[in-house]
């Protein structure tokens, strides 16, 4: 059956007038092959796998664009965790390895490279540590390179230690910054239950159970999502759901064809579909204006977490039917700087912090691009991550942190990150301390998997 | 084998739309096998069917677009038609 013109229509509007795009297209690459005793020699290796492997990407990505008309935002690459090849090497290089690979990215003309990570959800190895020494500085130094660290699972439980060292690793990165509005900590994030297939940034890595090399692919699409719903002002709850499904549907459809045409020209294998609605700052590309469609005055008044719980839903299901592999985060993103719903929703006293924790327990993914005041102490960005965390592992789903303390800046004021990370009206935190029970360290354990109310 | 694409023509009505459009198709070796035209939110769209099989490079064909589209200020754009039947179809 030929599609009808009206289709066609429906197709050409997504693209031109509501913002339909793919937002990345991430290249997973295997560096397991790449440690050595040597430092030089895994330099050598590192750079010379990804520039091989990753040669094509971007002009490859670019003429799929081209020929299907719909545009491809970001091109990336997803890395082993860097700390499972550190071996014995020290903290200075592991920083000079993070300088190889913002080159590797400059070199393939990438926007970001993720995997400057370590899995310590359990306990820290040699490595790990090696890596978390050096983050401050490798984030710093460096323009392309993205970091998260795991810490904790709902099998495992929350590994408290590490999570105390975040926070001093955030206030350092934030500080080692302070002239570019601590732009460093905007990519790092702290995961519980990471998986390890995101195509999205800053948490980005090609975990241990994939492939040598595999192509990924986040959808994004909120615009079209929020005029569809437009077009019905008055339909039952039920019925905005059914709209947002089709709409998830059609998004993601093509996006797993886009995805696959690229998979094949690089011939590598197609991984997974993350069906992520993932706001911009362009106009009526907001995930808080799909809330308020639906009927709030603002985002984070009462009710916000039942139209973000419906609409999550509906965008796995429409999604799921869509694709063939679906992964990755797969649910919304209510970052706070690259939506202009969730800056007003802050700028008008309607959302706060605590709102959007209770949010993160409903959808993807955590605390996203958070603007913190400066006097943010280590222990209370360490407990925020704690808190965070919890909520992940007894809701046996990925949390994330990544909330940059800005230095020298105070609640009420903005501070602008630029292009794709947007702007964001700086928060509060809680002014009473955290610190005892951060400093008394330990893990918290799994926690059980029955009687679980 | 056939090889279809799908263009699409956005901007003010004006005289000579359809011609100067189809211009560019006919020098680029590209057969037209349907075509319709409407009005989508208040702006004037053309939409045609093509086949694109003698085409290798489109660059030169957006080359080209970019002339129109600067002088009519309009908005072309090409897509295989592939895209569509993923959308819309099941």
């Amino acid at each position: 059956m030929t599609v009808a013109f009206t289709e066609i229509q429906e197709t050409i509007r997504m693209v031109q007038m509501e913002s339909l795009d793919i937002r990345t297209v991430t290249m997973g690459i295997s560096l397991r092959d790449c440690a050595d005793s040597d430092f030089k020699k895994v330099q050598e290796n590192v750079y010379n796998k990804i520039t091989s492997y990753a040669a094509n990407l971007r002009p490859i990505a670019e003429q799929v664009e081209k020929e299907y008309g719909i545009p491809i935002i970001n091109k990336r690459i997803a890395i082993t965790p860097i700390a499972e090849i550190l071996g014995n090497h020290s903290r200075e290089e592991a920083i000079e390895l993070a300088k190889t690979l913002d080159q590797a990215a400059k070199k393939l003309e990438v926007d970001f490279i993720g995997g400057f990570s370590a899995l310590v959800h359990k306990g820290i190895g040699k490595g790990d540590q090696t890596l978390l020494d050096a983050l401050p500085e490798a984030l710093s130094v460096t323009e392309r390179v993205c970091a998260s660290v795991s810490i904790g699972t709902t099998r495992t439980g929350i590994n408290m230690d590490a999570v105390k060292q975040l926070g001093t690793i955030i206030k350092q990165t934030a500080e080692n910054t302070k002239d570019n509005s601590s732009i460093g900590c905007a990519k790092f994030v702290a995961f519980c239950n990471p998986v390890e297939d995101n195509p999205f940034m800053a948490g980005a890595f090609h975990g241990a159970g994939e492939g040598e090399a595999v192509l990924s692919v986040g959808v994004s699409g909120p615009g079209v999502v929020l005029n569809a719903l437009k077009r019905y002002p008055n339909v039952d709850l039920g019925e905005v759901s059914d709209i947002i499904k089709k709409t998830a549907f059609k998004i993601t459809r093509a996006g797993e064809l886009l995805g696959r045409e690229v998979a094949k020209r690089l011939d590598v294998s197609f991984g997974i579909m993350d069906l992520s609605l993932a706001p911009t700052n362009a106009m009526n590309d907001s995930v808080a204006e799909i809330l308020e469609e639906i009927g709030l005055e603002r985002v984070g008044t009462h009710g916000t977490i039942a139209a973000l719980a419906l609409m999550n839903d509906a965008v796995k299901k429409g999604g799921a039917m869509a694709s063939s592999y679906v992964g990755g985060l797969s649910g919304a993103f209510i970052p706070v700087s690259e939506d202009n719903g969730m800056i007003k929703g802050i700028e008008d006293n309607a959302l706060s912090l605590s709102k959007l924790e209770a949010m993160t327990c409903v959808c993807s993914v955590g605390l996203d691009m958070i603007a913190l005041t400066g006097d943010a102490t280590p222990e209370t960005l360490s407990a925020i991550i704690a808190d965070e965390a919890a909520i992940g592992m007894i809701n046996k789903k990925t949390t994330a942190v990544r909330v940059i303390p800005v230095i020298g800046k105070t609640e009420g004021d903005t501070v602008e990150f630029g292009g794709l990370l947007g702007r964001a009206p700086v928060m509060g935190v809680n002014p009473y301390s955290s610190a005892k029970m951060i400093q008394r360290g330990g893990r918290i354990p799994a926690p059980l998997q029955a009687l679980i109310n | 084998m056939e090889k279809r694409a799908v263009v699409s023509v956005l901007g003010k009505d004006q005289v000579g739309i359809i011609a100067k459009v189809t211009n560019v198709l006919a020098n680029n070796q590209m057969n037209i096998l349907d075509i319709s035209q409407t009005i989508l939110q208040d702006f004037f769209t053309m939409i045609m069917l093509v086949d694109i099989r003698n085409t290798d490079d489109l660059d030169n064909l957006l080359k080209d677009f970019k002339v129109i589209e600067k002088e009519l200020e309009v908005t072309i754009s090409i897509q295989l038609e592939d895209v569509f039947n993923a959308m819309h179809r099941v």
